[in-house]
């Protein structure tokens, strides 16, 4: 099959993939820090509510903050010790959040408390997805949404197959691909369970033409007994979102405002598919990750196994440090990645890489006034017109960008990425959909 | 027809337009909505600024209101008292009890008080600043300096000072409440002007984690809670709060010995003006 046969989604973008940093780079454990801070909000939907003290003495995978409410997940510890605070602290998404405060005993091995989990083939469906609510699995592609909420979808709309997403098309990143290289098991086993829970028994695995050598392991090491495919996808930006995977593979478009359930799939991350599976094997709860730390600002780029908590400053240190002309930190890819303005912030869930750019690598040119050249509307997959809502946000007429459709933006940056004019347009969408959630909260 | 072109095109033109004039006259006999010509009175003295202070959506809304008996003319934060007085005399009203409102900023750390963690570079405007990473300053609930308030107000009564924060004049707000929709930290609040007691922070640190971040954060150490008359400041979150339906009882001697001087004592302006900053004010 020539390049030009792969399946993939209209519109989107090249950019450089720069992966060679690490994708040939084994994943190695972080050494556990001094200290691990946990947010109780580490996913989308209502914070976690925390179960434990000052002074409190934890095993990791504890439990330390009960999920509150249906979409919200559970939050363990990440590593043992004694519970210093439960306080604000900065988080990621550069406010100060609740967390609560771990400092690791340096004397602990670092064994979790055995748990007792049933065996996945031996209960019903219904209590698999209980299983996972309880382990705190969320999405762990960037959006980090509740699992257990996306297993029971409305009663009509049936899911027919489970999509699981190796796409990973973000630049820099390769935590998905070590994910399938490292651990393809844990992913088959994980679809397995999915399946099961699900009560279907088809999925496709999406993966960028990119990463032949992972299409390879896991069509090797695919179960013969499950109807399992392996689909190479066409190298393009945001191949690996959700509603481009569905229309890659499927051909089918998910109408604007609904979910992927209204055309019968549902999309998982690898890596999130690989943690279901620990948790039946080892009754291992979401408590750490592949993430990639990479970027020409960090001496040794790598893949690490790096339990949540872990303190960006730590994380960096383990990679040899900053280099001379490191300049931004990215959580997430280069696209889509969130900023940093603290080296205190933890690394959470939905960390799937550390980006340390340099002068060179971060783009920072003055902002010009709009052409119209109308390259954006030619990048954007979800057919918007950033032109115009750009446009509208510089003059704070935020409720104007509904009617344009802003709801279906999901920030993928494609526009910013080609506009000549340097205009950081999914800075201004990111920016008119918080400006929204406060205009409906007052 | 009388056989002349320039006779027959007059009486018919002539004719139709008697025909519209009386049904024009008709339907404005039979039509015609009465309104109160005290309306178009005060509205004509109304300031036309269409602030929305009142409530209203604009000034004629609000003449309608004032006439109508729903609103008194004292609720129009732009007015004077003397024009108060006139519009309340035009209509034989009471001119109702003036309680002028001022924006106040619940945040003093300016580029002086509270550090930057990281540089931001982009739209140059709080809004967009704060939706990456909060703006990079350290404290993500003080001020970023970036002037949205001062761009949306219509009064001019906002400037920013050497220290990048915003100043309210007092003379020139009308409580109209666009800085306090704008701002997206929430750092504006209305109150009246006689409510002298504020704290001017919203960091939810103890101690010297709130220190660590701006010289003049709240630090919950709880010395005013100790010098105000009982229940009117409160420890709420590592934040003190001022119960201000007790405001009566507020005293300056709250703010003596606040170490960080949170929480302070304002007459009239909030913040203090350099002399270029006078003179600017001036012209």
């Amino acid at each position: 099959m020539g390049v030009r046969d792969l399946l993939t989604f209209r519109n989107g973008v090249h950019p450089p993939e720069n992966k060679h940093l690490t994708e040939g780079v084994r994943s190695r454990r972080l050494p556990f820090p001094e200290e691990v801070i946990l947010p109780l909000s580490q996913h989308i939907g209502t914070p976690a509510r925390a179960l434990v003290k000052a002074g409190d003495r934890i095993e990791r995978g504890d439990v330390i903050a009960e999920a509150a409410g249906l979409v919200s997940s559970r939050v363990h510890a990440t590593a043992s010790g004694t519970v210093k605070a439960v306080e604000h602290w900065p988080h990621p998404s550069g406010s100060m959040q609740p967390s609560i405060r771990i400092e690791v005993d340096p004397h602990s091995t670092q064994m979790q408390r055995p748990r007792l989990v049933p065996h996945w083939d031996e209960v019903p469906p219904e209590q698999l997805s209980e299983e996972i609510s309880k382990a705190g699995i969320v999405g762990l592609g960037g959006a980090a949404f509740p699992m257990h909420v996306k297993l029971r979808p409305p009663a009509d709309q049936p899911i027919e197959v489970l999509m699981v997403n190796g796409c990973e098309c973000e630049p820099y990143l390769t935590s998905d691909h070590r994910t399938m290289l490292e651990r393809p098991e844990e992913v088959h086993l994980g679809i397995r369970i999915v399946l099961r829970a699900l009560g279907i028994d088809r999925a496709v695995i999406g993966i960028e033409a990119n990463k032949p050598d992972a299409v390879e392991v896991m069509r090797q090491t695919a179960p013969a007994d499950l109807d399992v495919s392996v689909q190479p996808l066409k190298v393009k930006y945001p191949q690996g979102a959700e509603k481009m995977l569905i229309k890659a593979v499927t051909g089918r478009e998910v109408p604007s405002g609904k979910l992927p359930a209204s055309v019968g799939a549902l999309v998982q991350n690898v890596a999130t598919t690989a943690n279901v599976a620990r948790i039946f094997e080892t009754g291992q709860p979401l408590i750490e990750r592949i993430m990639t730390v990479s970027g020409r600002g960090v001496r040794n780029p790598g893949n690490w196994v790096i339990p949540f908590g872990t303190r960006l400053s730590d994380v960096i240190a383990a990679c040899g440090g900053f280099t001379d002309d490191a300049s931004e930190i990215v959580f997430g890819g280069p696209m889509m990645g969130q900023s940093q303005a603290s080296l205190d912030v933890p690394v959470l869930k939905a960390t799937g890489g550390i980006l340390v750019l340099s002068k060179d690598e971060c783009k920072r040119q003055d902002i010009l006034p709009c052409i119209r050249c109308g390259k954006c509307l030619d990048a954007c997959p979800v057919f918007l017109n950033p032109q115009l809502m750009g446009a509208l946000a510089r003059v704070d007429r935020f409720e104007e960008m509904v009617e344009t459709n802003l709801n279906d933006c999901m920030l993928c940056g494609c526009c910013s990425y080609v506009c000549p004019s340097n205009i950081p347009l999914s800075q201004l969408f990111a920016m008119s959909k918080i400006q929204l959630s406060r205009l409906k909260a007052a | 027809m009388t056989g002349i072109p320039i006779l027959d095109s007059a009486l018919i033109l002539g004719g139709v337009g008697l025909f519209f004039g009386f049904v024009i006259s008709l339907v404005n006999k039979r039509f015609r909505v009465w309104e109160d010509p005290r309306i178009v009175g005060v509205e004509e003295m109304l300031p036309s600024t269409n602030c929305g202070a009142c409530t209203q959506p604009g000034c004629r809304a609000f003449a309608e209101a004032v006439v109508a008996g729903s609103q008194q003319p004292s609720d129009c934060t732009v007015m004077g008292p003397e024009d108060i007085d006139d519009v309340a005399s035009y209509l034989g009203v009471d001119a109702g009890e003036a309680n002028k409102r001022v924006a106040r900023l619940l945040c003093a750390g300016g580029k002086n008080e509270a550090h930057r963690e990281a540089d931001y570079s982009g739209f140059e405007t709080c809004k967009a600043a704060s939706a990456v990473a909060g703006g990079g300053k350290g404290c993500t609930w003080g001020c970023l300096g970036l002037a949205d308030c001062e761009v949306v107000c219509l009064l001019d009564a906002i400037y920013m000072n050497e220290d990048e924060l915003p100043v309210v004049i007092p003379e020139r707000c009308t409580a109209c409440n666009d800085c306090v929709e704008t701002c997206p930290k929430d750092l504006f609040v209305l109150m009246p002007l006689d409510h002298k007691l504020i704290v001017q922070c919203r960091n939810l640190l103890h101690g010297d984690d709130a220190e660590e971040l701006c010289s003049v954060a709240c630090n919950a150490c709880s010395k005013c809670v100790a010098d105000a008359a009982p229940g009117l400041i409160e420890m709420v979150d590592n934040l003190a709060v001022v119960d201000y339906e007790k405001i009566a009882l507020a005293d300056p001697k709250a703010v003596s010995r606040c170490p960080t001087d949170a929480i302070v004592w304002v007459e009239g302006q909030q913040f203090a003006d350099s002399a270029e900053a006078l003179e600017r004010r001036a012209v």
